[in-house]
């Protein structure tokens, strides 16, 4: 949030204190692709344009141990099917972030399609921005709205009873819209449809 | 020096002038239909390409070398265009350029001709950056715009809303009305054939009695010293062609080493543009030859602010830009809200970051924000330009000027990230926090829901709802949980239905 809205030193203690707590780890799993995209992509940059040598080599070797959610469980794990039970029609909003930034384009698809009782439905021109971008939606609050307005057409057209994503962030905007319209459409973080089984179907359902 | 974007300086904050361009449907679902069609057909004509990455990489590769020996190509350049006939001007800014091309007008126009002095023009944006038209005008002299969305705009009195297309946000039966109106037309159609008819009549006319023509370049070929054109109307050809003088005017990241890198940007330009194979008119000259077209050529070489990005390394990046506006075409912000709302004659994500680096940022610091850091633009860019990457170098000038004086310290946004990055670097703070917000958050939680929240998060509740901080954290269950370790095995054994 910071390094995004430009508050680009307000965002190197938010670093440091990070490789402090997770230097140790074995490894990081994150279920936000942002999140993960703001570590690959701008942390050793944070730590070179502090001049700080020792914080970018610790940066560069733990980077390397941080997965996103749905990464971990594909790439690292090698699992793809998590004997989960989700009995609903879902739709899977890509997000920015997890599609462009870290290139998560089929694992996502691949675990869900191996749920059981899930009804997997293609969101149309799923590719497209939702419009939350952080401070973006307070700031452009008009455009923000103007383009959510288009995602949530998209999901209404699905007649899915879910949306999921790998982005929290994302799904907090499209359910805050849709649930302004009335809708009765949830919104589920992937991670929560794999952690549903028989009997206690629908994480957060 | 006085660097000037078009009108940018005075333009209204991006926020206030998209809300306006939202309340207009017809032109929104001009821009939807238009940016559509020619995305997907980019994306048909990428999508053929096995080597498009490499491509791309090779453009940006071409592009950056150049940018680090600029002043070694446009030394080149302007050596070999003088060699074959040609003559370089060099304009530091607006003003410069624009009486530069006054007084060569004024230089071949007859002493005794009493007629309006008239100028044809190939589609040029870079002439719109510097309004050399309301400059010509000021003098008494007529530009005839001649590509066909220049002229609608021309004609309709009208801004550039497009880099390529520059009257996208009309549709057909605006322009009609446009035709109708200054051609004097009453009865003509919105069919595109008769449309396109009245504009050839219009156009002809004027290319045959006009002896001055006024382009810009696409390309401007250091080792040959030519000049590079592409078009897909043919009318930048006629401009190109006869008339006795032609004027061109070229920023100076326009410059590539050699004839042999058109191979590269002669792929990806018309594809990014317009989704074509090749444009249909690709014109190159190289001075003057003559019996054979324009018997005078000069180039103006126009700085604007350019050399002053060329310090930063990230900066520098945007003047690898060869203005194939497949970022526009591709932002989703954009879409919603087309090119005026940038109040720049560059909109889009391109001039998100060109328009602040080029004139002072604080004439358009709302403009790095315009964006959700989708990526849609990086992820098409012919030249790999990190847009989002230079849009958050730029938010983070803004923050820091900001920072500098009273008001900017004391703002609302500041005072909340300070705060939040505070909070963040402790875990006792964090949950402090959290828990002061549950109870703040009662005062505005209307059945489990927060629907009008004050300041800043207004923007949220104003079109969308949220959900309050539940009472049990992921911390919370975190500590809570038994220290089990996790195994797909035993996940499954738990009665998954495998
Ligand atoms: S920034 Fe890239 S995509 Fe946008 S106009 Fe320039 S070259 Fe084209």
């Amino acid at each position: 949030m910071h390094y995004n809205t430009g508050y680009h030193g307000e965002a190197v203690p938010l670093v440091r204190r990070f490789v402090e707590l997770f230097r140790d780890a074995e490894t990081v799993c994150v279920p936000s692709a942002s999140c993960v995209a703001m570590m690959r992509e701008h942390y050793e940059l944070i730590a070179r344009n502090e001049d700080d040598p020792r914080l970018l080599a610790e940066v560069q070797a733990l980077l390397p141990r941080v997965f996103e959610f749905s990464e971990l469980l594909t790439k690292k794990l090698k699992v793809t099917d998590v004997g989960a039970h989700f009995p609903h029609s879902v739709t899977y909003h890509p997000s920015c972030h997890s599609l462009r930034m870290l290139n998560i384009r089929e694992e996502p698809l691949t675990l869900l399609r191996a749920v059981d009782g899930l009804n997997l439905i293609e969101l149309p021109n799923r590719e497209q921005c939702c419009g939350f971008g952080g401070t973006f939606a307070v700031k452009n609050m008009d455009v923000s709205t103007a383009m959510l307005a288009e995602k949530k057409a998209c999901v209404i057209e699905t007649k899915a009873d879910v949306v999921t994503s790998l982005d929290n962030s994302c799904l907090m905007n499209i359910w805050g819209g849709l649930h302004r319209d009335g809708s009765s459409v949830r919104t589920v973080h992937i991670a929560e449809i794999l952690n549903s089984v028989k009997g206690l179907a629908g994480g957060n359902a | 020096m006085s660097i000037r974007v078009g009108k940018a300086a005075k333009a209204p904050a991006f926020p206030i002038a998209a809300h306006k361009a939202l309340e207009n449907n017809q032109l929104r679902a001009n821009v939807r239909r238009a940016t559509t069609t020619i995305r997907n057909k980019r994306a048909l004509r990428v999508e053929e390409m096995p080597d498009w990455e490499s491509l791309r990489s090779a453009g940006a590769a071409i592009k950056q070398h150049t940018l680090a020996h600029l002043d070694h190509y446009l030394e080149e350049f302007v050596r070999n265009c003088e060699r074959a006939g040609g003559k370089v001007h060099w304009a530091r800014d607006a003003d410069e350029a624009n009486s530069i091309a006054i007084n060569l007008i004024r230089t071949y126009t007859p002493k005794d001709s009493t007629a309006p002095v008239e100028v044809i023009k190939v589609k040029t944006m870079t002439s719109d950056e510097i309004q050399m038209n309301h400059a010509l005008e000021r003098e008494g002299i007529v530009p005839i715009e001649t590509d066909l969305a220049d002229m609608i705009v021309q004609l309709g009195k009208d801004e550039p809303s497009h880099i390529v297309v520059p009257a996208l946000h009309k549709n057909r039966t605006e322009i009609r009305d446009i035709f109708r109106a200054s051609m004097a037309q009453p009865e003509l159609t919105d069919q595109p054939e008769d449309l396109t008819a009245a504009a050839r009549k219009y156009l002809r006319e004027r290319f045959l009695r006009t002896k001055i023509a006024v382009s810009g370049a696409n390309f401007a070929i250091a080792d040959t010293g030519s000049v590079c054109v592409v078009e897909s109307e043919g009318n930048g050809r006629m401009c190109l062609t006869l008339p006795e003088v032609l004027i061109t005017l070229v920023g100076i990241e326009k410059v590539i080493p050699s004839f042999g890198d058109l191979e590269v940007f002669l792929q990806t330009l018309p594809r990014s543009a317009t989704g074509e194979r090749m444009n249909p008119y690709n014109s190159l000259w190289t001075g003057v030859t003559p019996g054979d077209g324009p018997q005078h050529f000069h180039v103006i070489l126009l700085d604007n602010g350019r050399t002053k990005l060329l310090e930063d390394e990230m900066e520098r990046e945007t003047l690898q830009c060869i203005r194939c506006a497949a970022c526009l075409n591709a932002c989703p912000v954009y879409r919603e809200t087309g090119g005026h709302a940038y109040g720049s004659i560059y909109s889009g994500p391109i001039g998100a970051i060109l328009s602040p680096q080029l004139q002072s940022l604080e004439h358009s610091r709302s403009l790095p924000y315009a964006s959700t850091l989708c990526g849609a633009c990086y992820e098409v860019c012919p030249v790999k330009i990190n847009i989002p990457e230079v849009l958050i170098h730029l938010r983070g000038r803004v923050v820091r000027e900001d920072q500098k004086t009273l008001k900017g310290k004391l703002g609302v946004e500041n005072i909340a990230m300070q705060a939040a990055a505070t909070i963040f670097r402790s875990e006792r703070r964090y949950e402090a926090s959290q828990r002061l917000a549950r109870i703040g958050q009662l005062a505005f939680e209307r059945k489990g829901l927060l629907t009008n929240l004050p300041g800043m998060a207004g923007g949220w509740t104003a079109t969308r709802d949220l959900k309050p901080i539940p009472s049990h954290s992921f911390r919370d269950w975190w500590k809570s949980r038994n220290n089990t370790t996790w195994s797909p095995k035993s996940n499954m054994s738990q009665g998954g239905a495998n």
